[in-house]
């Protein structure tokens, strides 16, 4: 009897322990992307072999097989490998010339001539011609049609044929960054209404297939326009069912590159793996409602940022590996830059925090729900880390766990919270992520409403100087900062586990995963 | 004959009712499809575009009736959130007839796994509960932990496990290495035969057990004693009356995990990366993806009730006691 009761204590154990989850889901899909240039053939040399196949884990499903109308972060990252634009990113963070040769802009800035490149062949065979790109800028402009599928292009006013070399766009109104939305896939003619729509791009990887929930196949372009490039005969980007299983699929030997990694998962495969790492172009921050009856207070939310100790963020959430901030802008943007991180400190300030909670008339502290998709593990468990911090202060925190598409209907559009926090992903533009905070702004989903602020990104966004330029962003920093628009945190690391046997890997500031770099070493 | 037709009657209601419920349900829980659709950086032009192409416009009454109308035609219409190519989404029945094999072939080899294993150990486990002796004693009630353990595990573990020991251990099969039966039917039937184990262990057990109980209560029948009094040996005893006896409430109960099963085993399909229905499911829900979901609540209520209907047949063939009344 006493042995029956021993094994089955055992037994129970054994069940019990699997009844818990350990955290490591990041299920991300803003959490990627890569900021400074890390090269990785400093983590293994060799020289680099021409063919192979290679399994790269993806996170999501991918929303469209269009160019112009995906808007996942995830989806954009692969359809990098399949299509180009008159101008792409390269891996420093600047524009490259890409199906465009040469381009110039008028004086005004509201006309820009592009001169094509000779023989840029698209994967059907057929050369790149001005009408190519006459209607693929149409169409993503909303000249086709009336609707415009990227927003930043929707300025343009119309497309002209010079020559059979020579394309001029003009547009409404000048705006130096605008340069960037060139990288707007250039597709064939016709082909967003052609019934057979197989997605036909000049990139260096070519469409092979697609399998909802399975995941994207490409093959090597084998006429692509760099010489030399790419490696890999075949990329297999694969959809990951859970990143709980993600690390039995990489131990298991079924995937090659996985981006997106958690600390913990890092830890596990370090052994066995190259982790590479490097930041994200991601801004995390518990962003609060300026429109919350105690939050319209620039105390309160002051209190809040010098109650938040970011280090200890860092520490626990993101092993030590991310970058702190105090406003909206990327760090690696180094041009525009300018940190702010000793205006509340890195630390927790709890007196000054209480000062200033009892000068707006809460001497005892307040309530303060935050609100958290809880898909993301990352936010969610910087919530509870903050949320142990704004105690200390004696602000009552309380964690409302909410599902993505209902963070996405209540937090984000209907603007339905008191404070959340989340990620917004910036794109290369110093611009893109301060638009945001204009009082008008279709997505100031935190009500931030100072009009020193809207005046001077008028100014920054009129700029032609870049000098000029940087110093109104600077100044924009510094006002969203002094007036705690929200509680910037950090700039999440992205960490990537490949096989060894790999290399050529490369980080961009932008949501890529360049797969034309990558090759096989020789043992 | 007044049977099969009240029956068809009940299911054709039950489609209904189920559909108009998880219709209602879309309308009520929060999260717009657009929206997740398009993410936070949509242009108001292309949300409206989005919002007419997907008939989002029009009233709810209307938009049933245009779904129900497109499926009696034979048209479940098209996800709204997968892509077929570049300009088209892909038709929900294209969709989930991919799909579908995955599932029903996991059904099939977990519930061959469930009956070979599961006969010959609950009738073992019959012999030694109704036997004399501290070996057949100890058999019994360790059969009992064992089950009982196996039964509680959560099955997402359970999954985990097998994929830890199997796959990485023994090496037996790579993790996430699912093969389309489209490539290689071999080697599709190879890696189910593992997400098929997870489903069938506490099933096993469940169904052991039942089995030795039901064997036990049939044992005690007085059938039993005048056949022993005949001079019948133990064995002829065992499997030629009682088994036959003891199998009727195990199929009804087989029956259920049937229907359990075909209706999609989502977690084990999520951890072993299978491309079936019930991952599917969980993920057009997620995305909103209101025509595939239906589908598939329709499926599955209707596979639910076709298998019980199927049971209650079978049990009106074994057992010629249950009349029609």
């Amino acid at each position: 009897m006493k042995k029956l009761l021993l094994l089955t204590a055992l037994l129970t154990m054994a069940v019990l322990g699997g009844c818990g989850s350990d955290g490591t889901g990041e299920s991300s899909g803003d959490n990627s992307s890569m900021e400074s240039v890390k090269d990785s053939t400093e983590a293994n040399s060799g020289e680099p072999v021409y063919g192979g196949s290679v399994v790269v884990g993806i996170q999501q499903d991918i929303d469209s097989l269009d160019p112009h109308k995906a808007t996942a972060a995830g989806t954009k990252e692969i359809l990098f490998n399949i299509f180009e634009g008159l101008v792409k990113p390269d891996k420093n963070g600047d524009l490259m010339k890409a199906i465009a040769s040469d381009y110039t802009v008028s004086e005004d800035g509201l006309v820009y001539t592009f001169t094509l490149r000779e023989g840029v062949k698209f994967h059907n065979g057929n050369v790149v011609t001005a009408e190519d790109v006459k209607y693929s800028l149409e169409r993503a402009s909303g000249l086709l049609d009336g609707t415009p599928l990227i927003s930043s292009l929707s300025v343009l006013t119309s497309v002209d044929i010079i020559d059979d070399k020579t394309v001029q766009v003009t547009v409404g109104s000048a705006n130096t960054e605008l340069i960037y939305s060139f990288m707007a896939a250039i597709i064939p003619a016709g082909s967003g209404e052609d019934e057979n729509g197989t997605p036909i791009g000049t990139g260096p990887f070519s469409f092979v297939s697609y399998t909802p929930q399975v995941g994207i196949v490409v093959k090597k372009n084998a006429d692509y326009w760099q010489k030399g490039l790419p490696y890999l005969d075949e990329v297999n980007f694969k959809i990951v069912n859970s990143p709980d299983t993600a690390l039995l699929e990489i131990q298991g030997g079924s995937i090659d590159i996985y981006p997106y990694l958690t600390d913990s998962q890092a830890n596990e495969l370090k052994d066995s793996f190259q982790i590479l790492s490097a930041p994200s172009v991601n801004v995390q921050a518990l962003f609060l409602n300026n429109a919350d009856p105690v939050l319209s207070d620039v105390r309160i939310r002051q209190a809040i940022c010098y109650a938040l100790d970011k280090d200890m963020v860092n520490d626990f959430v993101a092993g030590g590996n991310a970058t702190l901030i105090s406003s909206a802008m990327l760090p690696t943007l180094q041009t525009y830059y300018v940190d702010l991180n000793d205006t509340y400190g890195t630390g927790a300030n709890i007196e000054k925090a209480k000062e200033l909670m009892t000068e707006a008339g809460y001497p005892d502290g307040f309530d303060l729900e935050i609100t958290v998709p809880s898909n993301y593990e990352f936010h969610m468990q910087t919530a509870e880390v903050v949320a142990e911090q704004l105690k200390a202060a004696g602000i009552n925190a309380v964690i409302n766990p909410v599902e993505w598409n209902t963070w996405l209907e209540e937090c984000y559009t209907n603007r339905n919270y008191q404070s959340t926090i989340c990620a917004i992903t910036s794109d290369m533009t110093p611009g893109y992520l301060m638009n945001r905070f204009q009082t008008d702004s279709k997505k100031n989903f935190i009500n931030f409403a100072s009009a020193e602020y809207d005046e001077t990104y008028l100014k920054a966004a009129a700029a032609m100087d870049s000098a000029e330029k940087a110093e109104y962003y600077k100044q924009l920093q510094k006002i969203l900062n002094d007036e705690a628009g929200s509680a910037f945190i950090q700039v999440p690391p992205i960490t990537i586990a490949m096989n060894p046997k790999l290399a050529g890997y490369v980080f961009y500031p932008v949501y890529v995963q360049d797969m034309s770099t990558v090759y096989f070493v020789e043992n | 004959m007044k049977y099969f037709i009240k029956k068809l009657i009940t299911l054709i209601m039950t489609l209904f009712l189920v559909s108009v419920a998880a219709f209602l349900a879309f309308q009520i829980i929060p999260g717009d499809v657009v929206t997740s659709i398009l993410g936070t950086e949509a242009t108001p032009e292309r949300e409206e575009q989005l919002r007419e192409e997907l008939g989002l416009n029009k009233p709810p009454v209307v938009r049933y009736f245009n779904w129900a109308g497109g499926v009696l035609r034979g048209d479940p219409g098209r996800s709204y959130r997968y892509s077929k190519n570049m300009n088209e989404m892909m038709p929900v029945a294209e969709l989930i007839g991919d799909k579908l094999p995955v599932t029903l072939w996991l059904a099939a080899v977990a519930l061959v796994l469930i009956i070979l294993v599961s006969v010959p150990l609950g009738v073992l486990w019959a012999r030694s509960a109704s036997r004399s002796g501290r070996a057949a004693h100890f058999l019994d009630a360790a059969l009992g932990v064992v089950t009982q353990t196996t039964m509680a595990i959560p099955s997402f573990f359970l999954g985990i496990l097998v994929t830890y020991l199997f796959g990485i251990l023994f090496k037996l099969f790579t993790p996430g290495g699912y093969i389309s039966y489209q490539e290689n039917f071999a080697g599709f039937l190879g890696y189910l035969l593992f997400p098929a184990l997870s489903i069938a262990l506490p099933k096993i057990a469940m169904t052991a057990r039942f089995l030795r109980n039901s064997m036990l209560t049939e044992l005690k029948s007085d059938y039993v004693r005048t056949a022993y009094s005949k001079g019948c040996t133990r064995r002829r005893v065992m499997y030629g009356h009682v088994l036959r006896n003891a199998l009727m409430p195990v199929v009804t109960f087989l029956g259920m995990i049937i229907a359990e099963i075909v209706a999609g085993s989502i977690v084990i399909e999520q951890v072993f990366g299978l491309p079936g229905i019930g991952r599917l499911l969980i993920s057009s829900i997620n995305t909103r993806d209101f025509p595939v979901v239906e589908i598939l609540i329709l499926y599955i209520t209707f596979v639910v009730i076709f298998v019980y209907f199927l049971v209650d047949i079978l049990y009106r063939v074994i057992d010629p006691r249950i009349s029609e009344k």
